[in-house]
C-alpha cells in the first residue's frame, strides 16, 4: 500500500476531530488531499507531534484528539510513549505511518524495518496496539480504535513511494495555530469524561 | 528565600493550570507541592522537548501552561522553542533552575551556567531572573509576554526556593 492509499482510506472517515500532524511527508499528503481546520501541521519540530497530540488529549478529555505520526518521529520521541501510556488518555489515537525510511529528505533508511513500533508501544502500555499492511485493514483497524478505549495505536506500514512534487503547507504557523484552536474551541462545562 | 507553596499559589491564581517538566534539586520544593494541588496536573516528562510539545498542545487545548526544568534541558528545547512556540506564537511559562550560575557547581553545569542567559537571548526567549524580592513583578511580566502569546523563562538561581530532597 502507497502511504497516500493510507490518507485516503482514513481522512474520508474524519469528523471534526483535531488531527495533529509530524512533519514532513504526513503533513503534505494530508493538507494536500485535504485541508481541514482541525488539522495541526507541525512543519518542523521532528520528534514532537505525540507530545503535542497528547497535551491535546489530557486538556480535552470530550474530544477524541488523533495523532497521524511517522516512524521517524516515533523513534526520536520513544520516551513519549511511556509518557501516554502512564497518563493512559482515553480519548487518544495514535496512528503511524511507517514507511522505513526518512522520505522527505531523500528515502534514508530509517531503524523501524528492524523495530517493530507497534510492540513497543504496547510494552510500553498502551492497551490497544494494532498494525496492518493492506489497505482494506485500514478502516476496520481506524474504527476499532475510534470507537474504543484508548490510547490505541495504529502502525499503518506503508510503502516508500512518496511524490516529492506533492505541495507544502501553504498557511503560516499562525495561521495553522489559530485555526486550530478555533476548531476545537473551548470544552464545555461538565463535559469530563 | 520564597515558599514553594506559596510561589505555586500565585501561579494557580494567575490561571495557570497545567504543569509539567523535568525535576533539578532547585526546583524540588515546587514540584513537591504542585503533585500535592488538587485539580491541577503535574506530568513527570521523559525529556525537556517533549514538555514544550506538552504544554504547546495543552495552551492549544484552552489550558495555561508551565514548564519546570534544568538549564542542562535547555539544549534539547532549543528547537522547539524556535520551530514551535516563537513562530506559531505559542506561550508557556518556563521555570528554569540555574545550575552552574557564576561557576561555582558540579563540572557538568559550569559551560551551560555561563552560556545560560546568551543562549536565551540568542533564541529570542525573553526571561527574568527571579529573587524573593522581585518575584511577584516577574510574575506579572510573565503573564503580560503570555497574553501577548510569547514564551517566558524564570531564571532560579540555587536557593530561591525551598528544597524537598
Amino acid at each position: 500500500m502507497k502511504g497516500t492509499e493510507a490518507f485516503q482510506e482514513l481522512i474520508p472517515l474524519l469528523k471534526d476531530q483535531p488531527v495533529v500532524h509530524a512533519n514532513g511527508y504526513i503533513c503534505r499528503e494530508s493538507f494536500q488531499l485535504q485541508d481541514r481546520e482541525a488539522n495541526f501541521y507541525m512543519i518542523g519540530l521532528m520528534g514532537l507531534a505525540s507530545s503535542i497530540g497528547l497535551g491535546v488529549a489530557l486538556c480535552r478529555p470530550d474530544k477524541k484528539v488523533i495523532i497521524f505520526d511517522g516512524d521517524g518521529n516515533v523513534l526520536m520521541s520513544m520516551g513519549t510513549l511511556a509518557m501516554i501510556a502512564a497518563t493512559a488518555p482515553k480519548n487518544l489515537v495514535h496512528i503511524v505511518f511507517d514507511n522505513q525510511v526518512y522520505e522527505s529528505t531523500g528515502s534514508q533508511r530509517s531503524l523501524s524495518g528492524s523495530v517493530p513500533l507497534e510492540e513497543v508501544a504496547r510494552s510500553s502500555g498502551y492497551p490497544v496496539a494494532l498494525k496492518v499492511s493492506k489497505k482494506e485493514e485500514v478502516k476496520p483497524a481506524f474504527e476499532k480504535l475510534m470507537n474504543g478505549d484508548g490510547p490505541g495505536f495504529l502502525l499503518i506500514k506503508v510503502d516508500p513511494v512518496f511524490d516529492p512534487k506533492t505541495g507544502r503547507v501553504t498557511h503560516t504557523p499562525e495561521e495553522i495555530k489559530t485555526r486550530f484552536m478555533n476548531a476545537l474551541g473551548r470544552r464545555e462545562e461538565g463535559s469530563r469524561n | 528565600m520564597l515558599s514553594s507553596q506559596n510561589f505555586v499559589d500565585q501561579l494557580t491564581d494567575k490561571g495557570f493550570n497545567f504543569f509539567t517538566g523535568v525535576p533539578c534539586s532547585l526546583l524540588s520544593g515546587l514540584i513537591s507541592c504542585l503533585e500535592k494541588t488538587p485539580d491541577v496536573p503535574y506530568i513527570p516528562a521523559v525529556r525537556e522537548d517533549a514538555a514544550v510539545g506538552l504544554c504547546a498542545g495543552a495552551y492549544m487545548a484552552g489550558s495555561l501552561p508551565v514548564l519546570l526544568m534544568q538549564n542542562s534541558g535547555l539544549g534539547y528545547c532549543l528547537n522547539a522553542f524556535t520551530s514551535l512556540n516563537l513562530i506559531y506564537k505559542i506561550p508557556t511559562l518556563v521555570i528554569m533552575s540555574w545550575r552552574g550560575c557564576g561557576g561555582n557547581d558540579a563540572p557538568e553545569h559550569i559551560i551551560m551556567g555561563k552560556i545560560n542567559e546568551d543562549l536565551l537571548k540568542a533564541a529570542g526567549m525573553d526571561y527574568a531572573v527571579i529573587t524573593p524580592e522581585n518575584h511577584r513583578d516577574v510574575l506579572e511580566r510573565a503573564v503580560r509576554k503570555i497574553n501577548e502569546e510569547l514564551p517566558f523563562t524564570l531564571l532560579v538561581k540555587k536557593g530561591i526556593f525551598d528544597e524537598r530532597h
